[in-house]
């Protein structure tokens, strides 16, 4: 576990490169800077100003290396890497309020904007105009789209929304790909056709009435794409499998709402939000069970020392009790809440390492082995 | 200048109601949740003040009123809820909650907030113990959930 300082400021949204050595971050203003490890240092090597507007999220492609970055200016923009400067490439996306969230399909020919217009953007290039071409996909979204997670086979799309359902939509464009296969999740896939809902009125929820309470800000799509798993903000987390559709397992948890989900193997998924720690979840597919699997970051137990009558009534004055511990602060690596996860080593079937950054402007990487073996937990 | 400047009639209009994107829930099943069925409870609280006060709780919370829009009844299921949390004795409070499964410590943390809402004499201390238990046995996310519920109770 190493924790970074970045900044003073949230950091609003972050991405690394192919192999790791840099990542591209917003300070919680209007331009993207770009890190480069030197050993354990960071230094700033990029600063890439285009938007007019906070930038609301970035996606670094690994294999054609270009960046593609949406902000509250209502703008996307590609940058390519033309000898040592970063160069933007405006993509006119046709919505009249801010973009939230950008992710590159596994192909990296189309990318996918979610805006608080009520729609998603699926933007591909057309060669002959040599320009980036946007399709929106609108029914049956009613609010804001907060995350979006492509599939593997490059056409699925799960988006979660304000108007509380996780949705998993096709977007196949048929200039730049072939018709899919079937999966789990339908045979026929035409462009904007919702292949799955969650929520009351759609597919029956798990956990009483859990289902469809809160704003879904979390989606992750298993290394497979046969499972999909979401965070809502009523404090739940729920993981659907293609197919069953009448088998989404919900687990309401006893902590703050979970801002962000990330599968790190088929079975296990770790998320963290604003409790400022990530944790570990465990899903048993004979079962159908989401089960808590336990917090990625045990503190080191500091030494408990007496505690003075005059600092045991200054307790009962501040805080309604005389507890032992006068901790001031969090005890975890992050000291505000945790906005995103992203996987760093071993993809999402074989997570090692994974990084999380937040509103305290921190970054802190993970490593998965050191802690399932310290919590004893499942086989990976 | 127009004469219409002096009114201010059209201040009293809601214009969120008209607007064509609002926000709709979805309309699940209709009133098929009555609530409690306050007869059986009063019996219960009447004939054994102290022994069966955990089935009366266990009826209480039995068939909220959640999918109705109907405020009566949501009123009348609160009032016996209500009724049967506050005669609870302290030493009680505390296996009671520990009977309840995930959601119905959810639902019992929303009907001790709605009861939070209109306090009387003694309710509140009352409330703030069965507030106290239930916390310990469903966290913050239960609180969460009462605040981020669609369906109240």
């Amino acid at each position: 576990m190493a924790y970074h300082s970045f900044l003073l400021e949230p950091i609003s949204c972050h991405s690394w490169n192919k192999d790791r050595t840099q990542i591209a971050l917003c300070p919680n203003n209007h331009d993207v800077h770009i890190y480069k490890k030197d050993g354990t240092k960071w230094t700033k090597i990029h600063e890439l100003k285009e938007h007019n507007g906070q930038v609301t999220g970035i996606d670094w492609a690994p294999e054609s290396n270009r960046i593609v970055t949406c902000g509250t200016d209502r703008n996307a923009y590609v940058w390519s890497l033309k000898g040592e400067v970063w160069k933007p490439t405006l993509v006119i996306l046709r919505i009249n309020r801010a973009a939230r969230c950008v992710s590159w399909s596994p192909k990296e020919n189309k990318f996918a904007v979610g805006s608080g217009s009520r729609l998603i953007s699926i933007c591909y290039f057309e060669q002959e105009n040599d320009w980036w071409v946007c399709k929106h996909i609108k029914k049956p979204i009613r609010s804001t789209v907060l995350s979006l997670d492509w599939h593997p086979n490059n056409v699925l799309l799960a988006a979660g929304s304000c108007d509380f359902k996780c949705r998993v939509f096709s977007a196949y464009i048929k200039e730049v790909e072939e018709k899919p296969g079937p999966t789990v999740w339908g045979s026929k896939m035409p462009f904007g056709e919702v292949l799955f809902e969650s929520g009351p009125s759609g597919v029956s929820g798990g956990a009483g009435e859990g289902a469809g309470g809160g704003w879904v800000h979390g989606v992750c799509f298993s290394h497979s794409g046969n499972r999909l798993a979401w965070t809502s903000h009523d404090s739940t987390v729920a993981i659907a499998e293609g197919g069953k559709t009448s088998t989404i397992s919900s687990l309401s948890s006893e902590t703050l709402p979970l801002l962000c989900v990330s599968f790190i193997t088929e079975n296990s998924l770790v998320a963290a939000g604003h409790d400022c720690y990530p944790v570990l979840f465990v899903y048993d597919g004979t079962k159908g069970s989401v089960t808590f699997g336990g917090k990625l970051d045990v503190p080191k137990q500091t030494s408990q020392r007496g505690i003075s009558a005059r600092e045991r009534f200054q307790n009962l004055d501040r805080r309604a009790t005389s507890s032992e511990t006068t901790e001031q602060g969090l005890e975890s690596l992050h000291k505000n809440s945790i906005s995103q996860i992203s996987v760093l080593e071993g993809g999402k079937s074989k997570c090692s390492t994974f990084c999380t950054t937040g509103m305290d402007g921190g970054m802190v990487t993970w490593d998965v082995k050191v802690h399932t073996h310290t919590l004893h937990t499942h086989t990976v | 200048m127009a004469k219409n400047t002096l009114s201010s009639r059209f201040r009293k209009l809601d214009i969120d109601e008209f607007d064509e994107n609002k926000f709709v829930d979805d309309h699940d099943e209709p009133v098929d949740n009555q609530g409690p069925d306050g007869a059986e409870i009063d019996n219960l609280i009447r004939q054994y003040p102290l022994r069966d006060m955990m089935t009366a709780f266990h009826i209480a919370l039995r068939n909220p009123p959640v999918n109705t829009k109907n405020p009566a009844i949501k009123e009348r299921a609160l009032a016996i809820v209500l009724r049967v949390l506050t005669s609870f004795k302290s030493s009680d409070i505390e296996p009671a909650v520990k009977s309840l499964d995930r959601s119905g410590v959810d639902l019992l943390m929303k009907y001790i907030y709605r009861g939070f809402e209109k306090p009387s004499d003694n309710s509140s201390a009352i409330l703030l113990q069965w507030h106290e238990k239930a916390f310990a046995v469903g966290g913050l996310g239960s609180i969460v959930r009462v605040l981020t519920a669609r369906k109240t109770v």
